[in-house]
């Protein structure tokens, strides 16, 4: 008995060391510290049936340890036979009784919730998004503005932003777990979902289903900026000139190679619909290279010369010229000037 | 056939034995082989991904081999560990529990069993031929439908034979519980096990065609150039999603109830009480089964179904909650005012109940739809289900196998080796996979190949792979266990003080299994003998000749026929004369098919004068 006991009480000992430790996990990553409406209702919900359930797990708890200390054989009485008992009508009708009582406590903020997420009527009133998932990367057509971006998603904050997704291969899921829940991007319909960033800031957003060798490298950014910043960034983007000419020798120079190279054939600067790769409009803006490698030269060049390095199985690897080491670094140069707005994530307080 | 007898006797001789026999206390013994086999394939890939996962940015596997690992580790210990471990159980017991010389169709079961394993290694054979399946055990199109390479044939291939041993298999449970039961077992006084284990085959009938129904659209879709599933032809990927959670989720309820059905004989057992609450506990069986077949979009719930589909399906997933909760306050009942007797096997049990209630507690908390949408598809739903399947299925196994090995091979397992793989299993399980709950809230989404250093995800999965190493000792100390037992000394008939039919005969049972088929007078009839001062059961029919089924090897080369067809399916595709392999091994297992109809084999008798010479 005290070895089990004993062995439990280090269990949940260990447990809550490691919690301590990690705290709630990393900050606009975690879904346990909410940025936003769909997260909150979620935690909301999350809180509740925690409590609920570690109501019942305690009354089973109660009930086996007790049984534990008080039934098992004992010395001189190992021969005991015990009343052999059929069953309890009243016994067994309130442990059906009361966990209906406390499931329906679950189920009615549970409905409400989901019907409260699921609203698609707002979006006539609101800014609205076009996102395509692709193996393995992420793109973003505001409606009606004449802005395409890829991989960052800037939205204004306090309001809601509709996405209107669809994946253009196979299945993805949509997941920015500070701020809202996931929702899948399929390639046969568009699904509708909002979210609502309350405070500025930079929020990690994953895809959460298995997509390919890459599916763990499919990371976007939700930037959340004031609603003036946002109109600055739209206006920003608006007036972007996809023909302006590189300041620099080696810019220039990279420019000339970024159309000699093919990269054109993918990947477009400026207002334009979908391609094979992300748009570079803001490329040089970025959080990332690709989504998951810190936004330096040095990426952005072995990204240039061997994508296949940084994520398995891409969409690029293979079908572009090869590129020296110098031509990277003049490409580089070049994508680096990309940088259209004074609005980027350090604006969010990254 | 005991072990120490079998070892007198050649081994070619044993192994002939064994690949044409039709007795179910030895199919068991090839269940238990080919599943435990498996189990140790399967642990061995769990154990390559947590090593991977042990720190961030780690490359310790690469991207696709890790696709590949987390593909055949689930579909492995579902379909070709736990499944075939549940079968190994209900063949050894469940025909002596109700009395029955065997099952009602003796050459199906073995015909079961090697479409099974034949299914199994040709699964398998994929690590070998281009790279294993990677899009996941779900084979979610059109990721699955578009893999490069051959690894989604060999899985659509490999459980399509395995699957129909299976349907098979449950049909044959199904009858032989309707049909074999001995005089006087009605349906009200059949052991728990046997009850659980008559609705799990009952769920087999209903959702393994749904399966079988996919992998046909999937195998359509991969090799003869269909589009159920592609979009840009008009195909639907939702309808596979649909298709394959019809039949996962009723198959999580297979896995799950029939050691619901262990752990309540191995409560009353040693607790000395009758199971409490008897009728509620079959009919929270079959409500759970019922429902089972009700929820299947919960899996789905982040599909974009709509809030009201959401909603109906939440509910009705909460209310499976009803049902499993009188279970385990009735198991509690069992065991309150018992005289506990506190063995491995009742470890195993004794743990299940807080683990698989945590296990349940998150099952409410995943059916919750609108926090669901956080918890999808992360390491969440991970620790959930590893904490039913593993926390149920598992523990159950083990319970049972400690609990019925006497039965099984005629020998004891140690009790010190016992408790320590209990204790080190138990406690790497709660290591590996609790930590996981909050691994999924803090953003670790399922299947990933790394985590970024930064993302705050290091120290529990850090944790998390600690305890991985502490399971996989647990399971090493079991072996050892079992390789150890096999020279000790003979188990008694009823070693337990046992209170089910099982106990009534030798340990390992004669392979008529009763010398005459007992009477029985009510629920636990040993017991009732015992506590009326018999002892023993009374014969429901004089000594008499016995009717027994004679081996056959055709169950064995009717799976390697559709085996070797299976290649030619998976190969016709790069190459046309692979369909010569295809319809070679198709003609061949229907060949076996003709010789079965129209040869009669009518089995043999065992004579009354042979029986009377052998001793009780
Ligand atoms: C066949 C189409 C194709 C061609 C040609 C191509 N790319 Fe790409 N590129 C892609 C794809 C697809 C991605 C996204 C990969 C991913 O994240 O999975 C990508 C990503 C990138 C990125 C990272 C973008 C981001 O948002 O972080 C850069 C930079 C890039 N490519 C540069 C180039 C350059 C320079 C060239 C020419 C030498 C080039 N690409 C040619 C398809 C292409
Ligand atoms: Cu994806």
């Amino acid at each position: 008995m005290k070895g089990w006991m004993g062995k439990l009480r280090v269990l949940t000992l260990l447990g809550s060391i490691a919690l301590v430790l990690s705290g709630c996990g990393r900050e606009n990553l975690t879904a346990l510290i909410p940025k936003g409406y769909g997260a909150e209702k979620s935690l909301d919900l999350i809180i509740l049936s925690t409590v609920v359930m570690l109501f019942v797990l305690l009354i089973v708890m109660i009930l086996y340890v007790t049984v534990l200390v008080r039934f098992r054989k004992k010395k001189g009485k190992e021969d005991f036979i015990p009343k052999q008992v059929e069953g309890n009508k009243t016994l067994e009708t309130i442990w059906t009784v009361i966990p209906i009582i406390l499931l329906i406590i679950i189920a009615v903020p549970t409905t409400i919730a989901t019907f409260d997420l699921a609203d698609t009527e707002g979006s006539k009133k609101a800014l609205n998004v076009d996102v395509t998932g692709n193996q393995y990367w992420w793109h973003f057509n505001y409606n009606g503005q004449e802005i395409q971006t890829s991989q960052d998603l800037y939205i204004p904050t306090g309001e809601k932003v509709y996405l209107n997704m669809k994946s253009s291969d196979v299945i993805h899921s949509f997941w920015v777990p500070a701020i809202s829940g996931k929702m899948d991007v399929n390639p046969e319909n568009e699904n509708t979902m909002y979210i609502e960033a309350y405070e500025e800031g930079v929020y990690w957003g994953k895809c959460a289903e298995l997509c390919g060798p890459s599916h763990s490298l499919m990371d976007f950014k939700v930037i959340a900026v004031s609603p003036e910043e946002f109109e600055q960034w739209v206006s920003d983007m608006q007036s972007v000139d996809p023909k302006a000419v590189a300041e620099g020798e080696t810019a220039q120079q990279g420019q000339e190679l970024f159309q000699e190279k093919n990269c054109m054939g993918c990947h477009a600067i400026g207002s334009s619909p979908i391609q094979v790769g992300p748009n570079l409009t803001n490329f040089g803006d970025r959080t990332q290279v690709a989504g998951i490698k810190e936004h330096t030269k040095d990426n952005i060049v072995q990204w240039i010369m061997d994508p296949e390095s940084i994520k398995p199985g891409n969409k690029m690897t293979g079908n572009y010229p090869t590129v020296s080491k110098e031509e990277a670094n003049k490409i580089a140069d070049y994508l680096l000037q990309l940088q259209p707005s004074e609005i980027t994530s350090e604006s969010a307080g990254n | 056939m005991s072990v120490a007898a079998t070892q007198k006797r050649g081994f070619g001789s044993v192994l002939w034995d064994y690949v044409t026999t039709v007795d179910h206390k030895k199919i068991a013994h090839l269940y238990l082989f080919g599943g435990g086999l498996f189990f140790l394939i399967g642990g061995i890939e769990a154990m390559l991904i947590r090593i991977q996962l042990a720190k961030p940015d780690n490359d310790f596997l690469s991207a696709g081999l890790y696709n590949e690992m987390i593909t055949m580790h689930g579909t492995t210990m579902i379909f070709l560990a736990a499944m075939p471990l549940i079968f190994a159980l209900m063949n050894a017991v469940l025909p002596l529990q109700i009395g029955a010389r065997d099952v009602a169709f003796p050459y199906l079961n073995s015909l079961g069993f090697w479409l099974f394993m034949f299914g199994g290694i040709l699964l398998n054979c994929s690590w070998f031929l281009g790279g294993a399946p990677d899009a996941g055990w779900t084979a979610y199109a059109p990721l699955s439908t578009t893999s490069p390479g051959h690894g989604v044939d060999f899985y659509v291939m490999g459980l399509q034979i395995a699957g129909a041993g299976t349907l098979i298999g449950g049909i044959n449970f199904l009858v032989t519980v309707v049909n074999m039961r001995a005089p006087g077992m009605t349906y009200m006084r059949m052991p728990l096990f046997t009850w659980a284990s008559f609705i799990a085959s009952i769920l087999i009938l209903f959702a393994f065609p749904a399966l079988t129904v996919g992998l046909f659209l999937l195998m359509f879709d991969r090799m003869f150039g269909t589009a159920f599933f592609d979009v840009s032809l008009g195909g639907n990927t939702i309808i596979w999603e649909h298709i394959f959670w019809i039949f996962g989720h009723p198959e999580v309820y297979i896995l799950i109830l029939p050691l619901f059905g262990v752990f309540s004989d191995v409560f009353s057992t040693f607790a000395k009480k009758r199971l409490f609450g008897y009728t509620a506990m079959v009919f929270a069986t079959m409500l759970i089964a019922f429902l089972g077949f009700m929820v299947w979009a919960h899996h789905m719930f982040t599909v974009g179904l709509g809030p009201v589909a959401n909603s109906i399906f939440s509910i009705a997933t909460m209310a499976i909650a009803v049902p499993t909760g009188i279970k385990i306050f009735n198991w509690l009942a069992t065991l309150w005012g018992g005289n506990i007797t506190i063995n491995s096997a009742m470890l195993w049990s004794l743990a299940f109940i807080p683990t698989f209630t945590i296990g349940g507690m998150t099952g409410v908390m995943v059916a919750t739809v609108a926090a669901d949408y956080q918890y999808h598809d992360t390491y969440f739903v991970i620790a959930h289900f590893h904490y039913v399947i593993v926390g149920g299925t598992i523990f159950g196994i083990f319970a049972a196998l400690h609990y019925w090995w006497p039965k099984i091979f005629g020998r004891v397992l140690r009790e010190g080796l016992g408790k320590l793989t209990f204790w080190t299993f138990f406690i790497g399980f709660h290591l590996t996979f609790f930590i996981q709950h909050f691994l999924g809230l803090m953003g670790m989404p399922r299947r990933y190949w790394v985590f970024h250093s930064g993302d705050g995800l290091d120290l529990g999965n850090l944790i998390s792979t600690i305890g991985a190493f502490f399971m996989a000792f647990g399971v090493i100390v079991f072996i050892i266990n079992v390789i150890l037992t096999a020279r000790d000394e003979k188990a008694p008939a009823d070693p337990w003080d046992g209170r089910t039919l099982e106990w009534a005969t030798a340990s390992p049972p004669a392979h008529y299994n009763f010398k005459q088929t007992p009477l029985v007078r009510g629920l636990d009839p040993l017991w009732i003998e015992k506590s009326e001062g018999k002892g023993k059961m009374t014969p429901a029919e004089p000594l008499g000749e016995i009717h027994m089924p004679n081996n056959s090897f055709l169950p064995f080369l009717f799976s390697l026929g559709l085996f070797v067809a299976g290649f030619g399916f998976i190969y016709q595709t790069d190459n046309k004369a692979w369909l010569a392999v295809l319809i070679g091994g198709m003609a061949f297992s229907l060949g076996t098919m003709v010789v079965r109809s129209m040869k009669d084999d009518l089995g043999y008798h065992i004579s009354k004068e042979e029986l009377e010479r052998e001793a009780d």
